[in-house]
């Protein structure tokens, strides 16, 4: 697919707008449809997308595969991080009231971070996976 | 009614590849009916990850597998199974005179927990998509667990597939 | 009317044995994962249906709207997605290994394979 310029100019029109799409699906979740599993998913579908039309090497020097895979742990570690900065503010698991003194903010901000944490690892998760399957060819 | 179309089709296709292509299918269908059903969030995700990354996935998994004549052996019609699928949704089909009518407002789903959501949740935690309230905030243990299976399934992919190519990486240089 | 109001689960249960039976018949091993994901979907649609409310809107709060859908099982069933997915890749990477080990993927070959040794 390297040569065919019809797609690679196509694709290389695409690849920002999705990103772009994925962020606002990410941040916009609270108010319309969307949240961390949906930005997460389109996320990581421009980078497969970018990947199928430019090579995986090339996909490899833009999202190194060591910086995906700290991406994987650190989405979790935020997400249960949340919870244990909750816990030692004096409320339960994951109870987002105490974050910041008025409870509606705290449970905004919660579900920020929440939300946040979740993308991240779906992306990457996703991502790694992609790069598993892909890179399996190339021996 | 196209969904049950589309997955007849998935029933008697020889071709993997033609299977895979019909499985993207299914799920955008799926997806358009999830709309209808007013589940927005679910539709968005249906349709990005059926549509997408399976695909893909499935893709990718056919071009590690070489295609073998067997594969393309003609599918026979297996009496035992048929039987017991047979059997199996009578007596669910059976079953379904007891279960609510569809899109009646006093189901028992409809009238447990869920109103409290749907009223409580702007005052409670405040965003106005209540799935993202539900999602984040009064399930977040559900959701949590949930990451982590996400995680430890990439995980173990990584595990099958990641060690061999690393080793070659190290060797190339 | 009245025998009509079940019709979404006869579809579920048409999805459902569709899935079931290319699970249990085909020994083509990525055929199974095909039928599995049948399956699995056939059971998303089910939630979503039992949370659909006749005249109802999407559940996002809006000034006039009185008539929500249940938004429960919508949250279970984005998750599942997600989840499904990872799990299905899970399943397409042991394939690939199963092809590396056997060099097939007909499960009766496998079995074939596994009594010779």
């Amino acid at each position: 697919m390297h040569h065919n310029i019809i797609v690679r100019e196509v694709a290389n029109l695409f690849f920002p707008i999705i990103i772009l799409f994925g962020l606002y699906v990410q941040f916009h979740g609270d108010f319309g449809p969307g949240g961390g599993f949906q930005a997460g998913v389109i996320i990581a579908v421009g980078i497969i997308l970018y990947a199928l039309v430019h090579g995986l090497d090339k996909t490899r020097r833009l999202i190194p595969e060591k910086a995906v895979r700290i991406g994987m742990s650190l989405g979790v570690l935020l997400y249960a991080g949340v919870g244990v900065v909750t816990l030692l503010l004096g409320a339960e698991f994951l109870n987002y009231n105490v974050l910041v003194a008025n409870p509606l903010t705290g449970q905004h901000l919660g579900i920020f971070l929440i939300e946040l944490g979740v993308g991240i690892t779906v992306a990457t998760v996703m991502v790694m996976i992609f790069y598993a399957f892909a890179g399996r060819g190339q021996e | 009614m196209m969904l049950t179309a589309t997955a007849v089709a998935l029933l008697c296709i020889q071709s993997l590849f033609v299977a895979a292509m019909l499985t993207g299918i299914y799920s955008l269908l799926s997806a358009a009916l999830f709309v209808l059903l007013d589940a927005v969030d679910v539709a968005f995700t249906e349709a990005a990850v059926g549509a997408g990354i399976t695909t893909v996935l499935f893709l990718g998994m056919l071009a590690r597998i070489p295609s073998r004549p067997e594969q393309y052996r003609k599918l026979h019609l297996r009496v035992g199974p048929m039987l017991a699928v047979l059997i199996t949704g009578a007596a669910l089909i059976y079953a379904t005179h007891d279960m609510p009518a569809f899109g009646d407002p006093k189901a028992p789903a409809n009238v447990h927990v869920a109103p409290r959501y749907i009223n409580d949740s702007a005052r409670e935690v405040g965003p106005p998509n209540i799935v993202t309230s539900v999602l984040a905030s009064y399930r977040g243990y559900d959701t949590l667990g949930e990451v982590t299976v996400i995680f430890t399934a990439g995980v173990g992919v990584l595990l099958l597939l990641g060690h061999r190519r690393r080793r070659e990486d190290r060797d190339a240089p | 009317m009245s025998w009509l109001v079940h019709y979404n689960y006869w579809i579920v249960i048409v999805l459902m044995m569709i899935g079931l039976y290319l699970v249990m018949a085909r020994h083509i091993l990525p055929r199974k994962i095909i039928g599995l994901n049948v399956f699995q979907t056939s059971v998303f649609v089910l939630f979503i249906s039992m949370g659909a409310v006749n005249d109802a809107s999407a559940p996002i709060l809006a000034e006039g709207i009185t008539q929500y859908a249940n938004p429960l099982p919508h949250v279970l069933i984005l998750t599942a997605i997600v989840v499904g997915v990872s799990t299905t890749s899970l399943a397409l990477a042991l394939i690939v290994r199963i092809n590396e080990a056997y060099g097939t993927i007909d499960e009766e070959r496998i079995h074939q394979i596994d009594e010779e040794d």
